[in-house]
């Protein structure tokens, strides 16, 4: 018996282990330590089961992120077989030879960009932008949201001093106004013996969190990066009166309705806030709801969640990644066929059961999809009006230098928004330059 | 024969190696003994001084290694030098390393000075006061931001039992007044220990018979301090003073832990800009030059202070 039971597990582990590539290898993929990051450890265990290959993996926090894996791109490192790099990487990883294309792989293994949702296409795959040139399967579909308290906004005391208060129903917020106005009534209220505060919000300064937050109000008053795309015309675009007066907002809200000390705070923090029951309202990314939905303390009935409110327009910030091979790793194929095993719609579906954001059709489409999560409707929604940041080889200077100009504005109370946004153009101008851009 | 070490390592020579050794003079066995450090010290240190310089005048980027470069001759140094953000910096340097130096000396002396008389459960003291210094400073920098945390910080807290002012009404590294003084607190509790033990070295090299002899002359208390113990103790306090200037000219972990360089740029130290520049933006051939000016300036200042410091010691 105990015979017969080892000959069929080794047919089976024969038969995986033919399924993938003829040598298995241990492949290390590379992505930010955050919560997606865990459910797709247990995802992958079911590609290490099928392909006999094994899975390590590379977790680096949020803040460190970018500068580890860039330094590691840019040194020709191989510790990363497959990177889930963020999206405004795809330009430097592209032109700078870290990524592999991956056309003719995604031709010979009848892999269609056409499965994915299109704003997930364009902005975690393709370089030049909209071209069909890939160099990344869509990932990790997010952008930037919202949540808040549901219960204190459900509460018939607080519903009816609101109303006293401003005249209105105290409801998820339906434009950027409205989001300060309910803001501003939580700011300094006494809620279950605490005092409690408006909104977390990104400030940070060292890597992308301030660019990130105040771009969700910037792209809802139409703020644009050139008049034209591809054109790098940035003046009347990143300083039009909308873009100044969307800027002046952001600094209002984080002067009006921030809780003390908020003047670094980025993911972390926006969810500590949140956790702590210190704010009413939080942004933060897609990724994060899952696991606030679940959370015992806040999650559940206490919570609920919206998408970027709009002004002018709709209008949210992009977030997500798309899934690369590194051209420096000596396992391409192995690693290729993880990304062949990931693109599969069974596989989807469970990256989206797990945790994971997919951006396949066949799970965002499916009738049941919007049902599945209080917060599913929200993300379709968000999906459809994203805006990202550029992403051009040289993204890491232009985020820079937008991150020093808000945050000089917002934060440290330097100048005007006019002046603010007027040097960014400068800052921007001078980089193209050298890129021979402009 | 005598059996001397020197005979010994003679007849432990291989004799082909003793017939090549026969004949060099003693400098150039010197030199052969000397070679591998200057090797090293021209590979790890002039090498990429050289190298450094070279880059100081491209365009050159190390992420792009297969971007043409191009000789832009002094255009990086012009750049720097009149772009007014970097003249920010430069004063946030400035502000940072003056105070940290005149608090650390006040404190670090007088420090010292109590510890150096003898009494009841010293040794004990000088310890408890040099642990600070052990510290990694990602550790410290790390643990201040919670003491300066608004809401829950012991700082705020300690100042509102002092002073009455609301903990949660200020942000020491949020606010563009306090966050200079902040990171000037931090680094002065951080390494005044460091003075202070210079300084107590200083102290107890001073010979007893010194002070006996004014004790002597009727000198007060007050004339021995100014006229035997501040100009003893005056050489290792300059030292204290070039270590800790050429190290927080340069600081960076401490600061960046605590305040990232925010709120805007207010705390952004030339040390952290140069690193945004040189591993951010990747603008290697910018701040290259950026590195050469930062590195003329600590050298030109250090050897002008060096000259000073040997004069004090002449005296």
């Amino acid at each position: 018996m105990k015979a017969r039971y080892l000959a069929a597990t080794a047919a089976v582990a024969l038969g995986a282990g033919m399924a993938g590539t003829a040598r298995a290898e241990d492949l290390t993929l590379c992505w930010a330590a955050w919560d997606p990051a865990n459910a797709l450890v247990e995802l992958s265990k079911e590609f290490e089961a099928q392909s006999g290959h094994t899975m390590s993996f590379e977790f680096v926090p949020w803040p460190n992120f970018a500068d580890r894996m860039l330094n590691e791109l840019n040194s020709g490192g191989k510790l990363c077989d497959l990177l889930i790099g963020d999206s405004q990487w795809i330009g430097g990883g592209a032109e700078n030879g870290h990524y592999v294309k991956l056309n003719d792989f995604f031709d010979a293994e009848g892999i269609s960009m056409d499965d994915f949702a299109p704003a997930t296409v364009y902005a975690y795959s393709t370089w030049p932008k909209g071209t069909p040139n890939y160099y990344a399967l869509p990932a990790m579909g997010d952008a930037n949201g919202w949540f808040y308290r549901k219960d204190w906004f459900t509460d018939p005391e607080i519903m009816a001093a609101y109303k006293e208060a401003t005249g209105e129903d105290l409801r998820e917020p339906q434009s950027q106004l409205e989001l300060m106005q309910i803001a501003k009534f939580f700011q300094g209220r006494e809620i279950g013996g605490n005092t409690v505060y408006g909104v977390s919000i990104f400030t940070e300064r060292g890597s992308e969190g301030i660019t990130m937050g105040a771009t969700g109000a910037l792209y809802t008053w139409g703020f644009k990066y050139e008049n034209t795309p591809g054109s790098y015309d940035m003046e009347g675009a990143v300083n039009s009166p909308e873009a100044v007066e969307a800027l002046e907002f952001y600094k209002e809200l984080y002067e009006c309705c921030t809780p003390p000390g908020y003047t670094n705070s980025y993911m972390g923090e926006s969810l500590d806030a949140f956790k702590s029951g210190q704010v009413a309202m939080a942004m933060n990314w897609f990724a994060f709801f899952p696991g606030l939905y679940q959370d015992p303390d806040i999650g559940g009935d206490k919570i609920d969640f919206f998408v970027n409110p709009p002004q002018n327009m709709a209008g949210s910030t992009l977030g997500g990644q798309g899934i690369s091979v590194v051209s420096y790793s000596d396992k391409q194929e192995a690693a290729l066929d993880y990304i062949k095993w990931f693109a599969q719609p069974e596989v989807q579906a469970k990256w989206w059961e797990l945790g994971g954001y997919s951006a396949h059709n066949s799970v965002l489409n499916d009738p049941g999809f919007e049902s599945s999560q209080p917060f599913a409707g929200d993300f379709l929604v968000a999906m459809q009006d994203v805006q990202d940041f550029w992403q051009e080889p040289a993204y890491a200077e232009l985020l820079l230098a937008m991150q020093k100009r808000l945050h000089d504005y917002v934060v440290a109370d330097q100048g005007t928004a006019q002046e603010a946004l007027d040097k960014l153009i400068e800052d921007w101008t001078e980089t193209f330059e050298d890129e021979g851009k402009l | 024969m005598t059996d001397s070490p020197l005979t010994r390592a003679a007849e432990a020579t291989p004799p082909h190696l003793a017939r090549r050794i026969k004949g060099l003079s003693d400098r150039a066995i010197a030199w052969i003994f000397v070679a591998p450090t200057i090797f090293l010290l021209l590979a790890i240190n002039i090498f990429p001084l050289i190298w450094t310089i070279r880059l100081s005048f491209t365009n050159f980027r190390a992420n792009r290694p297969n971007r043409e470069v191009e000789w832009v001759g002094l255009r990086n140094y012009e750049r720097i030098l009149t772009d007014s953000d970097i003249w920010l910096n430069m004063q946030a340097t400035a502000h940072f390393l003056f105070w940290t130096l005149f608090f650390q000396v006040l404190i670090g002396f007088t420090l010292a000075w109590l510890i150096n008389k003898k009494f009841r459960g010293n040794d004990l003291w000088t310890t408890i006061i040099v642990l600070p210094m052990m510290l990694s400073p990602a550790v410290v920098g790390n643990f201040w931001t919670f003491l300066y945390q608004p809401q829950i910080g012991l700082f705020n807290y300690a100042i509102e039992f002092l002073t009455g002012t609301p903990a949660s009404s200020f942000e020491m590294l949020g606010s563009v007044t306090l966050a200079p003084w902040a990171i000037v607190i931090v680094d002065t509790w951080m390494w005044t220990p460091f003075v202070m033990l210079i300084c107590l070295a200083g102290l107890r090299s001073i010979p007893d018979y010194i002070y006996e002899a004014a004790e002597i002359d009727r000198a007060s208390k007050w004339r021995q301090f100014w006229t035997i113990t501040v100009p003893m103790v005056l050489p290792f306090l300059m030292l204290a003073v070039l270590f800790r200037g050429i190290e927080n000219f340069k600081m960076f972990d401490l600061v960046v832990q605590l305040t990232g360089g925010g709120p805007g740029s207010i705390t952004e130290l030339a040390s952290i800009n140069l690193k945004r520049e040189a591993f951010e933006k990747w603008r290697t051939g910018y701040s290259s030059a950026y590195a050469i000016i930062l590195f003329v300036t600590v050298f030109g200042l250090a050897s002008i202070y060096v000259k000073a410091l040997n004069k004090v010691k002449e005296r």
